[in-house]
């Protein structure tokens, strides 16, 4: 017998009384989205900008190996797009477009169609995620209600930078991914 | 070792040991605070404990629909009815691949496989890429918790060891920069690696995807950039709804850490184009498990490691204590079923106060499994060191007689016994207590006296 049948018939051999799965109700709240979602962030460590402090931020940065992949900032591109993602390794700064956030943590959601490697938001040095002031929900259970069904191979929620607490619980920036994260709201 | 032993060893450091103690009660303090801004967060561990009940309830169903689904989306699933087959599902990919070193994202089940060691012994080099387990890593220790690895640490071994690795400065023991060594270090080690193994935070039946959750983004960097993604996954890491997920990532990180969320949460749903994914479902003991009634709810454990912070033994005993891959309350009731003699002071090791099962994000009974657990210990391992003075206790307090003599004779005896007999190395109870004071008379005594 093979060991899944062995598994599943281990299992089906315990007597189980059957359990209800319950509905999740979606805890609205009705709160200020764009407040609560910069609180977030903020508290996450990333920085939360608008357009125009983000035109003058990179102006002044100091990068110069950049990739764009957000409408409006393409001409902000130093680097053409390689085909294997370890050609990122010395990439400065990723900009890319971030589908909708959530309110109540900070998490901003990408999938593969944001992603022109699912590399890019970790190897990068820095990140810059751009999104709708339009698109924030309140929690993660509308969250994943505005995700729905959708069919990506990839998606993820990014909330702050990488980071670490593992030498004595003392909080570092920028572990192994972006040593930063900004926040561009338009 | 038993567990009071090993907590000795770890309490002759008094000042580290108060460090740890300290450090963690902070933790559990975060998670706290950060709890009571939700409104909604007692709904919350209901509905958490409500679906993995139901999950646990038709567990062979979700098995199949993850199975089915995940292959639909050109996801290879392979099962493994132990730790053995485990790791050689995971060298037989490695072989296929013609891979020689891997890079490793936390998984607390490989550690309970002990794949690390047998890949190592098959000439595989393993790199931990988690900072706290690339640190214990290199001292060949396992993580003393599952969520902070390296918390049995303080900086200034981290700076010698790291000194001694990774050729930083001596004695420079600031964090930021014994983190940027670990970062040029392991970024190397990412760019290099054809695969990469990962652990598996929720698998979903519905989509057949599962989610892996780090502050680090080592997990990311590492599948990423390498061929192959290998997910090892209990077989009680399943949930049956994406819409689940909103419960149980609003509960994890707030219970582990006291932040919001985890700052990269990643839904694996199929391979980019050229690469693969593969699942390794493993019971390991967790069917048996499963068919025990009492001890079943355990499996609903989601590994947060909030009974640990704010247990009072785990804290002042540390991690290494326990001698499991998992330690803490949960630790407890999970490692007994594995293997019951090994690990049968540790339902003793608590005071039973509750506290676990108070913090538990999916309201496991932990306290009540630890007491359950020391009834089936105590009748399988037979008389311990105090049913004797349990048996001498009852027929005193049987006789009113001999109760009140035996009073008259203990006043007497906690005031005039020399020191050295109560605190004797045969009389485990002396250790670390302190005898009570002892009243004039007995409240019989004083209540005919003082109230005629």
């Amino acid at each position: 017998m093979s060991s899944r049948e062995d598994i599943l018939n281990s299992i089906r051999g315990i007597q189980r009384e059957p359990k209800p799965l319950p509905d999740v109700p979606d805890f609205r709240m009705n709160s200020d989205l764009v407040k609560q979602f910069t609180v977030s962030l903020t508290g996450n460590k990333a920085e939360v900008m608008d357009a125009s402090a983000f035109e003058s931020w990179i102006k002044t940065c100091g990068m110069n190996r950049i990739f764009s992949s957000v409408s409006g900032y393409k001409r902000l591109s130093t680097v053409t797009l390689p085909e294997d993602p370890h050609d990122l390794e010395n990439l400065q700064l990723a900009i890319l477009e971030g589908q909708f956030g959530v309110a109540e943590n900070g998490a901003i959601w990408l999938e593969d169609a944001q992603l022109p490697h699912r590399a890019m938001p970790f190897i990068t040095e820095h990140l810059v995620l751009v999104l709708s002031k339009e698109r924030l929900v309140e929690n993660m259970h509308q969250a994943y209600e505005k995700i729905g069904a959708a069919h990506s191979g990839f998606g993820l929620f990014i909330a702050g930078p990488s980071k670490t607490a593992d030498i004595e619980q003392s909080l570092v920036i920028g572990a192994h991914g972006a040593k930063s994260l900004r926040v561009v709201l338009v | 070792m038993s567990h009071p032993q090993a907590a000795a060893e770890f309490l002759k450091d008094q000042v580290k040991a108060k460090w740890h103690d300290e450090t963690l009660w902070f933790v559990r303090d975060k998670r706290d605070r950060i709890s009571k801004t939700i409104p909604e967060w007692e709904n919350l561990r209901n509905l958490a404990s409500e679906i993995k009940d139901h999950t646990l309830s038709r567990l062979d169903f979700y098995l199949e629909e993850f199975e089915k689904n995940a292959l639909k989306n050109g996801i290879q699933v392979h099962w493994a009815k132990d730790a053995e087959e485990h790791n050689r599902i995971v060298l037989g990919i490695l072989q296929k691949n013609d891979c020689q070193a891997i890079v490793k994202s936390k998984s607390i089940l490989t550690e309970e496989c002990h794949l690390n060691p047998y890949l190592e012994k098959n000439g595989i080099e393993v790199v931990d890429t988690d900072l706290g387990e690339r640190i214990v890593q290199f001292l060949n220790q396992p993580p003393s918790h599952i969520v902070l690895p390296a918390i049995h640490l303080k900086k200034g071994e981290i700076s010698e060891l790291f000194h001694e690795k990774l050729h930083t400065e001596k004695g420079n023991e600031d964090p930021t920069y014994l983190t940027q060594a670990a970062r040029i270090h392991l970024r190397e080690k990412f760019l290099k690696a054809k695969v990469a193994i990962t652990g598996v935070n929720f698998g979903i039946a519905e989509t057949g995807e599962f989610v892996v959750c780090t502050n680090e983004g080592n997990a990311d960097m590492g599948v990423h950039l390498a061929d192959v993604h290998i997910a090892c996954m209990g077989i009680e890491k399943l949930i049956p709804r994406r819409t689940d997920l909103g419960v149980f990532l609003r509960l994890l990180a707030r219970s582990a850490t006291g932040q919001s969320v985890t700052n990269y949460n990643s839904h694996f749903r199929s391979p980019s184009p050229g690469k693969e994914i593969h699942v390794v479902l493993v019971d390991n003991g967790r069917t048996a498990q499963l068919a025990r009634e009492k001890f079943r709810n355990s499996l609903k454990c989601i590994r947060c490691g909030a009974c640990m912070n704010t247990c009072p033994i785990y804290r002042r005993s540390g991690g290494f204590s326990y001698g499991s891959t998992v330690p803490g309350p949960i630790g407890s009731i999970l490692s007994p079923g594995l293997d019951m003699k090994k690990h049968s002071t540790l339902p003793f090791a608590s005071t039973l106060c509750g506290s676990c099962s108070d913090v538990c994000p999916v309201k496991i009974n932990i306290h009540e499994q630890l007491y359950e657990w020391r009834q089936e210990i105590t009748k399988t391992h037979g008389e311990l060191g105090k049913s004797l003075s349990m048996k001498l206790a009852s027929g005193i307090f049987k006789s009113p007689l001999a109760y009140k003599i035996s009073g008259n004779l203990m006043r007497s005896a906690l005031k005039n016994l020399p020191k050295s007999l109560i605190y004797h190395p045969i009389n485990s109870w002396g250790k670390g207590r302190n005898l009570p004071e002892t009243p004039e008379m007995s409240f019989k005594d004083w209540f005919k006296r003082n109230r005629p």
